[in-house]
């Protein structure tokens, strides 16, 4: 499928309440039109129950389950086997946030994927806890401000990295899991195309900026994933039936600066800790890209100032 | 044809002559073999379901309601620490009307552990908006499992209900039970047959955010079906009885009540051995009589004012705690009972598994009627407890 040829039909319809430039809305939006409407959806505790129903409202035109907050894999499966017995045929599809999915979530992500339920899940992640109010995530990358890791005169941002979900996930020996970013469209429209028809176990896992929890232009959410992807934040790759390949490759790695510095998020982060995640980036980088006997890639770009703490960080990271 | 079998045997016969389509399971005593069972039922052919192993209780009433919202009939089971891990989605089965069956083997919950009967699990989610019926013996878990999917898929109704029995006492006691025939049930129970389901034909929102603008209503809405489901039980129980020749009387059952001054309410497997005491001191002259409060959820209130009115002095046997002063019969009859001028006490035995005799009953007995005799009684009392003297 090609861009011009996904169906004008929204499932997921305009009226919905998501912030200007919302990542989770777009990449929901997209990926529902791409599966079509012999869809069932289940959304755990999140912003999309809040901006897409909120009694009595409705933004969804395929059937719509909500329950609770960690149970997207278990509600996936009991959905399934309901269609199943009933004969009919249904994708049952998840979209659960990184918290949902990272944290709470993950016993039961872990229950369906092992059991190898014939279920869609979608991790849409935007690296926080945002529908409460920006706290951190295991899925919250390393430096950066949330209200649970503020920006202190001792501590500034979060102290430990992105959890490796991916590895995690393609752990359970699943049929297909897949990294996505609303940047990436054309790679998005394969990958979704690719999880509707397979059987078993499939986990799609988008990358959706916030624009109020990363502190970013409503203009800038396709620019900040295209960042993401090119300084080697998030990569796109994905892994069937066991077999990992990379679906885009960035040119010449970015410093991972051009990527931070587009997010309130990041702004306090001192020299030393610009460092630190360059590193954890490079050496992701390396284990993503580096072809055999390549040398390691590790690109620093000192920050050109120094960013100390001051009154006017705390003021532009309150709650 | 009728068959010696273990309670937690009887609930999963019931569940296949019920025609259950889909069982998520987790393993906890004392409620397993009723899994068991079922999974070997189906691995033989004999029921037609989806049963799904999954890894935990929150996750089996998760994947109970998302079957039931997809249109299909569920039945699971649990048991003391495992309804306490799915609380939370019982509390969205009820509001979203979603008619599960789940059976509760009664245990002991919390800490420090224990795996005999006690009712503190159940007890704990009787305001989740189940009903809760409580079953004597096996052949009443089976009636009941049975009877459940009428009541709760029941237009009028349309909750989900969790049929008690008590652990060990029942779940692992072999009696004989009747077991109906397949078709007899079928006439008795039709297929479930739901108005609005996630089905893509016709896309349907289940469980959207709530505003407090129409949350109100919600909640009455909720409050009115429990309450609707006392005539439904009653009218269920009456046809039941009929098709099948066992009447368990609906929400409550009344044996020599007729003229006794002094009543014992009683729940579960102690019924069974209070009605021997009431047999004995009934020969010996005494006016005492028994209730069997079947129903917690709805509650009879209207049924026991009725039934208690002209005694003299009323016992309620509590199988749990609640931290008020007495257990959560105990102080839900006395509501029930307020404005009857007659004394009302409690009697705790059998927590944490504890074995309920006839000797203790007797005393029970002998308390409530010295209370009917104008003598002043403590209003809770513990029997067969160390440091009590009852």
């Amino acid at each position: 499928m090609r861009i011009k040829d996904l169906p004008d039909e929204n499932l997921f319809v305009c009226g919905h309440t998501a912030c200007p430039g919302c990542g989770v809305a777009l990449s929901i939006r997209n990926a529902i039109r791409i599966l079509g409407k012999d869809t069932s959806v289940y959304v755990p505790a999140s912003c999309a129950v809040v901006f897409g129903s909120t009694y009595p409202y409705g933004a969804w035109k395929v059937p719509f389950f909500h329950t609770a907050f960690e149970n997207t894999g278990a509600c996936l499966t009991g959905m399934q086997a309901a269609f199943e017995k009933k004969g009919k045929k249904v994708i049952s599809v998840g979209f659960a946030g990184d918290g949902g999915t990272y944290d709470i979530g993950l016993q039961s992500m872990s229950g369906a994927a092992e059991r190898n339920d014939d279920v869609l899940y979608i991790c849409v992640d935007n690296e926080a806890y945002m529908n409460t109010g920006i706290q951190r995530s295991g899925g919250t990358p390393f430096g950066a401000w949330t209200t649970t890791t503020p920006v202190g005169s001792k501590v500034q941002g979060n102290r430990t990295f992105k959890k490796n979900l991916g590895e995690i996930v393609a752990a359970h020996d699943i049929p297909y899991y897949a990294t996505l970013s609303i940047g990436h469209p054309l790679d998005f429209i394969k990958k979704v195309e690719k999880a509707k028809d397979i059987k078993g176990f499939r986990f799609l896992h988008m990358f959706t900026p916030c624009v109020p929890g990363w502190k970013i232009d409503p203009a800038k959410t396709i620019e900040v994933t295209k960042r993401a992807v090119e300084s080697g934040m998030w990569t796109l790759y994905e892994v069937e039936n066991g077999e990992k390949r990379i679906t885009h490759k960035p040119g010449k790695m970015k410093s991972v600066k051009d990527y931070l510095m587009m997010q309130g998020r990041f702004r306090h982060m001192s020299p030393e800790d610009l460092k630190k995640l360059q590193g954890w980036v490079c050496k992701k980088w390396n284990l993503h890209y580096k072809e055999k006997g390549a040398p390691e890639i590790c690109e620093i770009e000192l920050p050109e100032e120094h960013h100390a703490v001051t009154e006017e960080h705390r003021e532009m990271h309150g709650p | 044809m009728k068959k010696v079998i273990t309670g937690d045997h009887a609930v999963a016969i019931g569940a296949k002559l019920s025609r259950v389509e889909v069982v998520p399971a987790f393993p906890i005593t004392p409620q397993t073999l009723i899994i068991e069972h079922i999974a070997d039922f189906v691995n033989d052919g004999e029921m037609d379901a989806k049963f799904l192993t999954m890894e935990s209780e929150h996750s089996v009433m998760s994947a109970a309601a998302a079957a039931e919202a997809a249109g299909a009939r569920v039945f699971t089971a649990t048991s003391s620490q495992g309804l306490a891990f799915m609380h939370e989605m019982l509390y969205a089965t009820a509001p979203l009307r979603l008619p599960v069956v789940m059976v509760n083997a009664n245990r002991t919950l919390g800490g420090p552990p224990g795996i005999w009967c006690e009712y503190n699990d159940s007890m704990g989610v009787r305001d989740s908006g189940w009903l809760q019926v409580y079953v004597e013996d096996n052949q009443e878990a089976l009636d009941m499992v049975i009877q459940a999917y009428r009541i709760a898929e029941d237009k009028r109704i349309l909750l989900p209900i969790m049929p008690c029995l008590d652990g060990f006492v029942l779940t692992h006691t072999v009696e004989p039970v009747e077991i109906p025939e397949q078709q007899d049930v079928d006439s008795f129970l039709p297929p479930y047959e739901p108005d609005v389901i996630l089905d893509p034909a016709r896309p349907a929102m289940i469980g959207t955010f709530m505003p407090a603008e129409y949350i109100m209503e919600l909640r009455r809405q909720t409050a009115g079906a429990v309450e609707s489901a006392k005539e439904v039980i009653q009218e269920i129980n009456d046809d039941f009885a009929k098709r099948f020749g066992r009447d368990y009387g609906g929400l409550i059952d009344a044996y020599q009540m007729e003229d006794a001054e002094a009543a014992l309410v009683t729940m579960g497997t102690v019924t069974s051995t209070s009605r021997q005491v009431v047999d004995e001191m009934r020969q010996e002259g005494e006016k005492v009589g028994l209730i069997k409060l079947r129903f917690f959820r709805p509650f009879p209130s209207e049924e026991l004012k009725n039934a208690l009115k002209d005694t003299t002095a009323v016992g309620v046997l509590d199988r749990s705690l609640s931290f008020i002063g007495g257990g959560q019969a105990f102080n839900e009859v006395r509501s029930a009972l307020y404005g009857l001028s007659i004394p009302i006490i409690n009697h705790l035995a059998g927590l944490g598994g504890r074995d309920v005799t006839e000797m203790q009953i007797r005393k029970m007995f002998e308390l409530t009627l010295r209370a009917a005799n104008g003598e002043k009684v403590k209003s809770v009392n513990w029997h067969n407890t160390r440091g009590e003297t009852v």
